[in-house]
């Protein structure tokens, strides 16, 4: 089980979250100028790598806030926790 | 390399099983094959056999980064069963059961398939709506599927806990007569054993580091940690790797890729006649030949290629089958481990051509495609001879993410296997 550094509440277990999969996913738009390509990398197409990855978390059993994870997906180490909105702080562990 | 027939069993007893020789080569590989296939897990041998079976297509190497079989081919819990909703899966599927039932015959090896019913118990209003929807669906489509009440779940599977105290009683069942079981290593090394009798080669510890294209962006080969080999056609079945590998080609899949859960307990004498599986408090459980009981759990929410998942998520369906078999209480766990599975969005494979010309991806099998091997294989290795999708395979491909036309199994297929 992860342990997780909730921005607002601190270090927690992970059965108090929810992962919401990979961050930094943008809507395309405007929406009438969208093809059914661009589409279907929004809602479908995920990067899934072997080595850093970043997600969002959920403090669904705690404070109900979401907060951005970088995490290596080999060794499960947590490399960063960041706010929403927020790009991934470049002073950190990894790339 | 011989066949197995009784005679040779005899013989070999007789000699004290010294004399068997090895089952397949160890060649090193050569500098071109018309055919790669990346993945030795079952799916990818049983692609590389029909083939060089049904296409005529022999000169097909089998690339594996470690051995073969040991990915989640040699991981899963085994149970084979067709009863999904949609008529496209319902043909996927049975077509890989109707080639289940001849395989032992087929590979000259015995993958030990027992159909011996797969039972799948509701346990709320929306449970018993679902599974009897898919009882109807699946009647129409010819596939046996029927309802049972929870006293006649108990009566074909005695250990089952029906008391109506539970936390979460069994309030009917619906079984699947033809599911069953098979052999997870027998697949892999039966049709390892008979592909490699038609000359293919199987290249163990050959890890695909990259894929080579000409300026019209056609496949021309891969690099690999045994050296580059030359091929026009890639047929890429890395299971929970998938991601990984098409990367190598600039393609991004609809995929990801989490761990999923087993564990087995001490052998105990025959005590479970069936498989059974609860979608909704997450384990299922059968018993092998050994007499161990081998219990599924559920996948972790996180993406991951540790092969490992946490704790907590068996543990979780330990308590689960405490509830539903109370005499398991006492039984001690020996052994637990995790597989990479890679999940699609509607949970159904994606099998056919790529946008890239010679590439092709069979995967997305998720949590439960042990069951579909040798069909898989078998539509696969079609796909892959003629350049097109073989009928049962056309819907299954990677632009139905485009088109919207989704085959949504969530309910058959997530979690449950
Ligand atoms: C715990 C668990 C329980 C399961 N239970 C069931 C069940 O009850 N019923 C069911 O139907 N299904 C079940 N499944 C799912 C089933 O195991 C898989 O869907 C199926 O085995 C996939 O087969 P495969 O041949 O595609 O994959 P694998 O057997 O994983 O083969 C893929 C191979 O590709 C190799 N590979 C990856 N990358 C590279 C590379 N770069 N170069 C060379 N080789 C590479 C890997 O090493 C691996 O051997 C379960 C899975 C798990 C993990
Ligand atoms: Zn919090």
């Amino acid at each position: 089980m992860l342990l997780i550094l909730c921005p607002y509440c601190g270090p927690r277990a992970e059965i108090e979250f929810r992962c919401g999969g990979e961050s930094h996913i943008e809507r395309p738009g405007p929406y009438s100028e969208v093809d059914d390509g661009a589409w279907a990398d929004y809602l479908f197409t995920r990067k899934n790598p072997k080595g850093e990855h970043r997600e969002r978390w959920l403090h669904a059993a705690g404070c109900r806030q979401w907060f951005n994870v970088a995490r290596d997906t080999v060794s499960h180490t947590i490399l960063a926790v960041y706010p929403m909105g927020k790009t991934r702080p470049p002073t950190e562990a990894g790339t | 390399m011989g066949t197995f027939s009784f005679g040779s069993l005899l013989r070999n007893a007789m000699a004290g099983h010294k004399d068997w020789p090895r089952q397949w080569r160890a060649p090193d590989p050569k500098p071109a094959y018309d055919a790669i296939i990346v993945g030795a897990g079952g799916h990818g041998l049983a692609t590389a056999y029909y083939l060089a079976k049904e296409h005529g297509v022999r000169n097909v190497a089998v690339l594996e980064k470690g051995w073969l079989g040991g990915g989640n081919t040699g991981r899963n819990t085994t149970i084979i069963r067709s009863n999904y909703l949609w008529e496209e899966s319902e043909a996927l599927y049975d077509h890989a059961v109707k080639l289940w039932e001849g395989l032992s015959h087929e590979l000259n090896y015995n993958v030990m398939y027992s159909p011996r019913g797969v039972l799948m118990l509701a346990h709320n209003i929306h449970d018993i709506q679902v599974f009897k929807r898919h009882v109807h669906a699946n009647r129409l489509a010819g596939i046996d599927n029927e309802w049972l009440t929870a006293e006649q779940a108990k009566e074909f599977c005695p250990p089952l806990n029906i008391a109506p105290g539970m936390r979460y009683p069994v309030l009917g069942a619906a079984l699947r007569r033809r599911g069953g079981v098979a052999r997870y290593d027998a697949v892999a090394w039966g049709y390892a054993r008979a592909a490699d009798r038609l000359g293919v080669d199987i290249i163990q510890n050959c890890e695909v580091k990259g894929i080579r294209r000409d300026a019209n962006g056609a496949v021309t080969g891969v690099e690999t940690t045994r050296g580059d080999i030359a091929t026009k056609k890639i047929g890429v079945v890395a299971a929970g790797h998938t991601s990984v590998v098409m990367s190598m080609a600039d393609v991004r899949m609809p995929l990801e890729s989490f761990p999923l859960q087993a564990l087995v307990s001490e052998p105990v004498k025959p005590v479970m006649p069936c498989v059974v599986m609860s979608n909704t408090i997450h384990a299922y459980i059968s018993q092998s030949d050994k007499g161990e009981l081998v219990i599924g759990a559920g996948t972790d929410q996180y993406i991951s290629y540790s092969q490992t998942g946490g704790l907590h998520i068996t543990t979780h369906t330990l308590d689960a089958i405490c509830e539903l078999f109370p005499m398991f209480r006492r039984m001690r766990m020996l052994r637990n481990w995790g597989g990479i599975v890679d999940v699609t969005p509607d949970r159904s494979p994606i099998i056919g051509k790529t946008p890239v010309p010679g590439l092709f991806v069979n995967c997305g099998w998720g949590t439960g495609g042990f069951k579909a091997t040798p069909g898989s294989g078998h539509v696969f290795a079609a796909t892959i001879a003629r350049d097109e999708p073989h009928p049962i395979a056309a819907p299954f491909t990677m632009e139905r993410f485009v088109t919207g036309r989704l085959i949504d199994e969530a309910a058959a297929a997530a979690v449950a296997h």
